[in-house]
């Protein structure tokens, strides 16, 4: 039996309409990737709509991570990607990409010398 | 490398809070975390599922996972990020980008119900993301011998496990430093070529 009424496959498409339906980001950006307002952004001259408006006040203070930009703004974590992905494409936003520590990839001591300074931020905490 | 501004140095890493449900992963993120702890969601639609059990249920097109995280500024270019897994194990899709290039882990346990994180641990050995295990203690009660605990779990001797109370601030900066002194002294293994 099929009942009406309840749009159960609305969700699938709500969430990406301030994306205009796009789902694929333009640039991979990590979860923990910090964003930060270039002054193209904070000029504000070149700005498309609300969303990019709020991005701009949101990562124009401290520095906020993709999840962070998320979850302020209450959209899910793929349109919040879509977003930033586009806004670091024209320049209005810089994407810093984490230091990554996986088994094997990247330069070793880096990784180890990120370590270290994470160990003595969490000893003066 | 001569870099052009300041903030090109920026950087942000990740440690990982895992754990059964209700066992007080938020709890313990909140306990050191600079904000109050903030919940991201993602969507999982049916396409990046890869398994049939939607063609059961077809209006189940859609899935919210939901995690907690918490951020701690360790100097004025590096941020640390803590994220809770979500609750329910099954959306291991959301798993492989909460581990990639996270620091490590810390499997939160509840005595009382151990197998909970047998399958957290296991997919942590398979993607080789070091990890240790925080047991909290309810009430402050230690019920379990550590090394009970470590049988249960079936875990090499070498992964730390520790008592915790998710709740203490002072508690938990100590299972995170364990955590990071961990995985530097496995790299450092790894370095001077031990074995």
């Amino acid at each position: 039996m099929v009942l009406g009424g309840d749009e159960p496959t609305g969700s699938l498409v709500r969430p990406y309409a301030v994306t205009r339906g796009r789902t694929r980001p333009q640039l991979e950006i990590a979860l923990e990737a910090l964003v930060e307002t270039t002054a193209r952004g904070r000029s504000g001259q070149f700005l498309g709509g609300r969303e990019q408006k709020v991005i701009v006040d949101l990562c124009g203070g401290r520095l906020q991570s993709l999840a962070e930009i998320a979850a302020r703004m209450e959209v899910p974590l793929g349109v919040a990607r879509v977003l930033v992905a586009d806004m670091a494409a024209d320049g209005l936003l810089a994407v810093h990409e984490p230091t990554g520590f996986d088994a094997d990839g990247g330069d070793e001591s880096v990784g180890t010398e990120l370590l270290e300074r994470v160990l003595s931020g969490l000893r003066r905490l | 490398m001569n870099s052009p501004a300041d903030t090109s140095r920026v950087t942000s890493a990740k440690i990982v809070i895992a754990g059964g449900f209700g066992v007080g992963k938020t709890t313990l993120v909140g306990s050191v975390s600079e904000i109050t702890p903030l919940t991201t969601e993602a969507i999982m639609t049916s396409a990046s599922e890869g398994v049939d059990d939607n063609n059961l249920v077809p209006d189940k097109a859609t899935t919210t996972v939901a995690m907690d995280f918490g951020r701690i500024t360790i100097d004025q270019d590096l941020i640390l990020y803590l994220f809770g897994t979500p609750g329910q194990t099954r959306f291991w899709f959301m798993w492989d980008e909460l581990v990639r290039g996270a620091i490590g882990a810390i499997v939160l346990v509840d005595t009382r119900r151990l197998a909970d994180c047998f399958s957290v641990i296991d997919f942590f050995e398979h993607r080789k993301l070091p990890y240790l295990v925080a047991v909290n203690c309810f009430d402050g009660k230690q019920l379990h011998e550590i090394n009970d605990i470590r049988d249960a779990l079936q875990i090499s001797h070498d992964v730390p496990v520790m008592y915790t109370d998710a709740r203490n601030r002072e508690s938990t900066k100590q299972v995170l430093i364990k955590l990071v002194e961990y995985v530097l002294s496995m790299r450092r293994t790894r370095t001077v070529g031990v074995h």
